[in-house]
């Protein structure tokens, strides 16, 4: 074990990959000789040469649909948008192409690229720069969404999605970066599918992911302490497909839930987990699930207002107190 | 240009450099936030352009390195600075920031912070323009990385399909972030890639504000008199990193140095003396000048504005009291 940072988890998967498998490559702006953005690319450019990690122009999606072009003829691409709120502009290759091209061509073609972004609010970068995507990119057949809470999961889905021939869309998050973590420093591998219960609880099921994982976490602590209430946390590192069974079993096991996402409520994660509810263990519940979302605004500059526009630790504490008629 | 003319222009580019640089000062003490991309070095830019169109009439974007397009405009550094300052009295009351600054009555039609999102947009500018009848052109500043993106080419093709009077200024600082031009793109004289849309478009020298100027008269006159697209490459180089979190690293010293000795500023400040027009101790009235009047008036206006109320969060997110939201229904 070691104690290592979100984005040195990342680049260990790289490396490894890239060791063992010349077809992989990875390509994103400022990646190779600025070393990244987060540094998740760092040093790769000097160890594996210009052929495989390669500086793009700013043409998210022109690079992202010669990566899935290439992908057709074997090649493993891990192609890193700085943010997510340029993925935007690759949308069209990622949903018309990556996710279509194995059904529409009868199971022929394949398209095992691997897309990397960064989404969620930072510190007051604006409008344009603070969207929360995941909702958008699991709302669509044929591509699979993980999204990581911790290196231990940066490192685990990032080895597995670069081995998996379906195109695999990484969510990962601006703040999460420094994050640190033990991971393994034997090679492993995380399933895509699945869920992890993070904390063990009784009363009430907080689900949670990447960086929502943490408030719940907190929040759960903070119940357990003031409150006397015993949350489980449960971590939905895989967004597409959602792990039914996992959301079913713990509900079935606490019978109350919540779910804390970064995003505007609309359909959102949340609403798609009630809905699993709903079909799976609705009579489990002891009370209607809840949601605790962002406010349903572009993200505004001004410090205070974005604070106010983002869900916190306290805000899941207040739900579940509601909840709970405390 | 006119002696009277170039110290005013000597004064408005030593203002936004003193300008940029107190932004600077206010990112480290932490008063902004955000993402700061400065455009110190790169100022015979918008000068020469701005100067050469008619400001408040024309129409004027670009990207994330806005604030002195928006001053050029005629957009108050005060309401610029209180915006950095995220506070209500901000051009955009706090929710936009560095990179969207707006002044839509000056026709400053807003910064943005996708690259090559600006590119169609101004082309829309100019088929409205050209619906509306009007003699206005639309301005659109933007990188030399940014002609990367497919909005370039689409935007140039529409632009001259339906010759909309749009005016493209390249500002071409060698560098999208820390990768060199040479690096990311084929043909790296940006106005050569024009051509092929049968665009009429020239490279001068960025940090000559008269060369600027005497090349943005000549792009204005074609696209005002309705000949359709002109592209503008201005040959520039940014002093600082590309936002505050970049330090240049990347970039080779004796490079900087010899773009250091092109200053936009100082160029023309020694041209003036050499003339007589002006001596060494009015350039240094005038800084002192301008320095105090930054922290006096405008450093202090933003300091000692409010905050948007809590109420604002949700305000402009759709249009209010729009009646046809009930179908037009009273
Ligand atoms: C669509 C999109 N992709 C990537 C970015 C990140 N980014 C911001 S500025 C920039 C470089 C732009 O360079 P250039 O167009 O030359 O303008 P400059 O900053 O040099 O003025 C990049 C890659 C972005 N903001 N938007
Ligand atoms: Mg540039």
């Amino acid at each position: 074990m070691s104690e290592i940072m979100f984005w040195e988890a990342i680049r260990r998967a790289h490396d490894e990959e890239m060791s063992r498998d010349p077809m992989v490559i990875c390509m994103g702006e400022d990646i190779g000789v600025a070393g990244g953005t987060y540094k998740a690319t760092n040093g790769l450019f000097d160890k594996f040469g210009p052929e495989r990690v390669i500086d793009t122009p700013i043409s998210e999606n022109g690079y992202t649909g010669l990566g899935i072009g290439a992908s057709y003829l074997g090649v493993r691409p891990i192609i890193e948008i700085m943010s997510v709120n340029f993925a935007w502009l690759a949308m069209d290759q990622m949903f018309n192409t990556a996710a279509k091209v194995h059904y529409m061509s009868g199971g022929q073609l394949k398209a095992p690229v691997v897309i990397r972004s960064p989404g969620g609010t930072a510190h007051q970068l604006g409008a344009q720069h603070s969207a929360r995507m995941e909702k958008v990119f699991m709302g669509i057949a044929g591509l699979r969404v993980v999204t990581p809470s911790n290196p231990r999961q940066a490192y685990g889905l990032l080895k597995s999605a670069i081995r998996c021939d379906d195109p695999v869309f990484i969510n990962e998050h601006e703040l999460m970066y420094n994050m640190k973590g033990e991971v393994d420093d034997k090679e492993f591998f995380m399933p895509l599918v699945g869920s992890e219960v993070a904390r063990s609880g009784k009363d009430i099921t907080l689900f949670g992911y990447n960086i929502s994982v943490h408030w719940c976490l907190q929040a759960a602590d903070i119940l357990a302490k003031q409150h006397g209430i015993d949350a489980e946390v449960v971590d939905l590192y895989a967004l597409s497909p959602l792990d039914r069974e996992g959301i079913a079993a713990s509900v079935s096991k606490t019978h109350r839930a919540l779910i804390a996402e970064e995003a505007e409520p609309a359909v959102g994660v949340g609403s798609e987990i009630m809905a699993i509810i709903n079909e799976t263990c609705f009579y489990e519940l002891d009370a209607p699930p809840v949601r605790v979302s962002a406010v349903n605004v572009p993200i505004p500059y001004n410090h205070t207002l974005e604070k106010a526009a983002i869900p916190t630790a306290q805000d899941v504490v207040k739900a579940v107190l509601k909840m709970f008629g405390k | 240009m006119d002696s009277e003319v170039k110290k005013r222009l000597l004064h408005e580019m030593l203002f936004a450099r003193r300008f940029e640089e107190r932004c600077y000062e206010a990112y480290v003490e932490r008063k902004i936030g955000g993402f700061l991309h400065l455009y110190s070095g790169e100022e015979a830019c918008a000068f020469g352009v701005l100067e050469a169109a008619r400001v408040n009439h024309d129409y004027v974007m670009t990207s994330y390195r806005d604030h002195i397009h928006a001053i050029k405009c005629g957009v108050d550094p005060k309401v610029v600075m209180a915006e950095l300052y995220a506070k209500v009295t901000g051009c955009c009351k706090g929710l936009g920031g560095s990179m969207h600054i707006f002044g839509a009555e000056h026709r400053f039609m807003g910064g943005y912070a996708l690259v090559g999102g600006p590119f169609p947009l101004a082309a829309g500018i100019a088929k409205a323009i050209k619906m509306k009848g009007g003699d206005e052109i639309s301005i659109c500043f933007l990188g030399d990385a940014a002609n990367n993106q497919g909005t370039f080419h689409e935007s140039l093709n529409m632009a001259k399909v339906w010759d909309l009077p749009v005016l493209y200024v390249c500002e071409n600082n060698l560098y999208g972030i820390g990768t060199r031009i040479d690096r990311s793109t084929a043909v790296v004289d940006q106005y050569k890639r024009v051509s092929g849309y049968n665009i009429p478009s020239e490279q001068v020298d960025g940090q000559d504000v008269e060369v600027v100027y005497a090349a943005a008269q000549k792009a204005i006159e074609h696209v005002r008199s309705g000949k359709g697209p002109y592209f503008l490459e201005l040959m520039t180089y940014r002093y600082r990193g590309h936002s505050m979190s970049d330090s240049n690293a990347y970039r080779p010293k004796d490079e900087e140095r010899m773009w250091s000795k092109r200053d936009p500023i100082i160029m023309l400040r020694d041209r003036l003396i050499d003339a007589g027009e002006m001596s060494l101790e009015d350039y240094k009235q005038m800084d002192g000048d301008i320095l105090d009047k930054i922290e006096d008036e405008i450093i202090k206006f933003a300091e000692e504005s409010p905050e948007p109320p809590l109420e604002m969060l949700e305000k402009y997110t759709l249009v209010e009291n729009d009646p046809w939201v009930n179908g037009g229904s009273v």
